[in-house]
């Protein structure tokens, strides 16, 4: 399988990364080289191979439902690039 | 003369104790070498007052007798690692003014132990990368150079930064984080100790997340007992990490000089691969001849799927890349480039913030987890790495204690040399070590021998789950055989 023109628009798009229609055709040059070297995954055989989910045998733990974090709105925002009065600020998302 | 910054992390600790130095004298001694070799680009953050301080409260219990395992030891930490009040970038632009209001556990693990930090070390963007060359703060140079030559080479990647000042003696240990070979990769090439540990060992927490099923914490230093050491105190269960193991740390240092007597090593067929230097090859065998003079035991064995590591790899290291950072989108923080709309918000900020590597992988990650494309990629890319995990379980079953291979396919290369052309090119340098990180398992790399030019060429030694002690003990008779490896100083 390999990538036109047209669909590294629309991954990129998908990943929410602003792509420059001159690199379009850079990127995709190296997007299909990599899907190219992948492409040899298709010789095994994985007929009746259960897909890995984890990498070690491990049961998740269960705890008390309760509170155990929280409660520090400004540790929350110290690092955002833009708040007002205790929230993230962003640009008009509704009409 | 042995300077302060030459001694090994267990001469400094003994000492520390008895008096012969103070914490601060050695923290100071390591602040002098950053600043002398800032060419390298080692550090991208000295934190000179954060050593002292903690220097001096390390003074204060050595002077009490209460000292704790790493008392006044200085560290370097890859700027992966959340620091609270110390800015964590990742090396990426997008992150180049967070300040993280919270610690990692393995850096908390760390300051409880009584370390001191040097400063936060350079890396590949996002630890995406085999050679340091991705970062927003520019490459790390390598200590070494080839023999008769001034060519910068690179340290290896993504933790270059943490390679480099245990290489240069800058600290006497550093912190790095491995998903397809990025302490193993860097340690090889600047002949220092490296050991990525079980997935599960360490505690993921507070580490800016790239590959979450094959992302594990690891030491640097430079020789396997100082590794022992301080992995000891980084690793530990953590409830703020479900995949972190609820099992005891056993003491590390004590499999340091245990007999090899009667241990299986498995030599792999299938990690000689086409176009392998001889001089790695002869690296391999003579590593295998010194385990077997040491007493273990040598059996070839067969790992199917090993060429399958590396394409697999490079399906699930992007997807959970792709997703892990969807966090990124100039809202809660890091860069934010304004646009109309909040689409057109994310859209600019993450362009600008991420440099080339990071977005071809992301898109890559995007591509292969997207609808009608899942089941022939990802799924199938997991199915593999079933089989990759299934290949070792049955070299283990057959009573193989460990398994000896290369650790790289070459010595260091220079700067610009691979970061140029095709990405693949590059991705070839963690043939050897991606095995590990999909199967979960441990791995550690032990300078063996230099090649032609003079550069240093590392073994790896892979393990059972959980074994870590093993690859401890035979990595210290590699190391008894083959010497350790200082470069010569030109910076």
């Amino acid at each position: 399988m390999s990538v036109d023109a047209a669909t590294v628009r629309r991954i990129a798009h998908l990943a929410r990364i602003a792509v420059e229609e001159g690199e379009v055709e850079k990127l995709k040059g190296e997007l299909n080289a990599i899907l190219g070297f992948v492409e040899q995954l298709k010789e095994v055989n994985v007929e009746g191979v259960e897909p890995m989910t984890s990498v070690t045998p491990m049961q998740l733990k269960m705890r008390a439902d309760k509170v155990t974090d929280g409660g520090d709105a400004a540790a929350v925002l110290a690092n955002a690039p833009q708040t007002e009065e205790g929230f993230f600020l962003v640009p008009k998302v509704v009409e | 003369m042995t300077t302060l910054t030459s001694l090994t992390l267990a001469e400094a600790r003994d000492g520390l104790r008895a008096k012969k130095f103070s914490a601060r004298e050695l923290a100071d001694a390591h602040l002098k070498a950053m600043e002398q070799a800032r060419a390298l680009n080692a550090f991208v953050l000295e934190t000179p007052e954060r050593a002292q301080a903690m220097a001096a409260e390390a003074d204060q219990r050595l002077a009490k007798g209460g000292a704790r395992p790493l008392e006044g030891i200085p560290l370097g930490i890859k700027d992966l690692f959340a620091t609270a009040g110390v800015r964590t970038t990742a090396c990426s632009k997008i992150l180049e003014n967070f300040t993280p209001t919270y610690e990692s556990t393995v850096t908390a693990n760390l300051w409880r132990d009584g370390a001191v930090l040097l400063g936060k070390t350079n890396n590949d963007e996002f630890a995406m990368g085999s050679s340091n060359e991705t970062s927003c703060f520019g490459p790390v140079t390598s200590p070494w150079r080839r023999k008769g030559s001034n060519v910068p080479l690179v340290p290896g990647g993504s933790s270059g930064g943490s390679a480099v000042a245990v290489a240069a003696n800058l600290a006497l240990g550093a912190v790095g984080t491995d998903t397809g070979g990025s302490i193993r990769q860097p340690a090889a090439f600047t002949g220092t100790v490296g050991i990525k540990p079980t997935y599960g060992r360490c505690s993921r927490w507070g580490i800016v997340a790239f590959a979450s099923s094959l992302d594990q914490a690891g030491p640097f230093a430079r020789n396997v007992k100082d590794a022992a050491i301080l992995l000891r105190s980084m690793a530990g269960h953590d409830p703020k990490d479900s995949t972190s193991a609820d099992r005891a740390v056993p003491d590390f240092e004590k499999a340091i000089g245990k007999s090899v007597q009667g241990r299986k090593i498995g030599i792999p067929k299938e990690y000689r691969v086409p176009g392998m230097p001889a001089e790695i090859e002869k690296l391999w065998q003579q590593g295998a001849a010194w385990l077997k003079s040491a007493g273990a035991e040598l059996v070839e064995i067969s790992l199917p799927h090993t060429k399958y590591a590396l394409p697999a790899y490079y399906i699930v290291a992007p997807a959970e890349a792709s997703s892990n950072l969807a966090r990124y989108d100039g809202v809660r923080y890091g860069l934010r480039v304004p646009g109309r709309d909040i689409t057109e918000l994310y859209e600019q900020t993450r362009a600008a913030g991420f440099g080339q590597e990071v977005r071809r992988r992301v898109l890559i990650g995007t591509y292969v987890l997207s609808a009608g494309y899942y089941d022939a990629y990802y799924l199938r890319a997991q199915k593999v790495r079933t089989l990759i995990k299934r290949d070792f379980e049955e070299v283990f079953a057959k009573g193989v204690d460990a398994v000896l291979t290369p650790a790289t396919p070459s010595s260091a290369f220079a700067i610009g040399e691979k970061s140029a052309g095709d990405p693949v090119e590059m991705y070839l340098n963690d043939v050897f070590t991606v095995t590990v990180n999909m199967a979960g398992l441990p791995g550690i790399v032990v300078p063996a021998g230099r090649d032609g030019a003079g550069l240093p060429l590392g073994l790896q030694l892979i393990g059972r789950p959980f074994d870590e002690e093993t690859l401890f003990s035979l990595g210290a008779a590699l190391e008894q055989a083959g010497g350790t490896f200082a470069p010569a100083r030109w910076w």
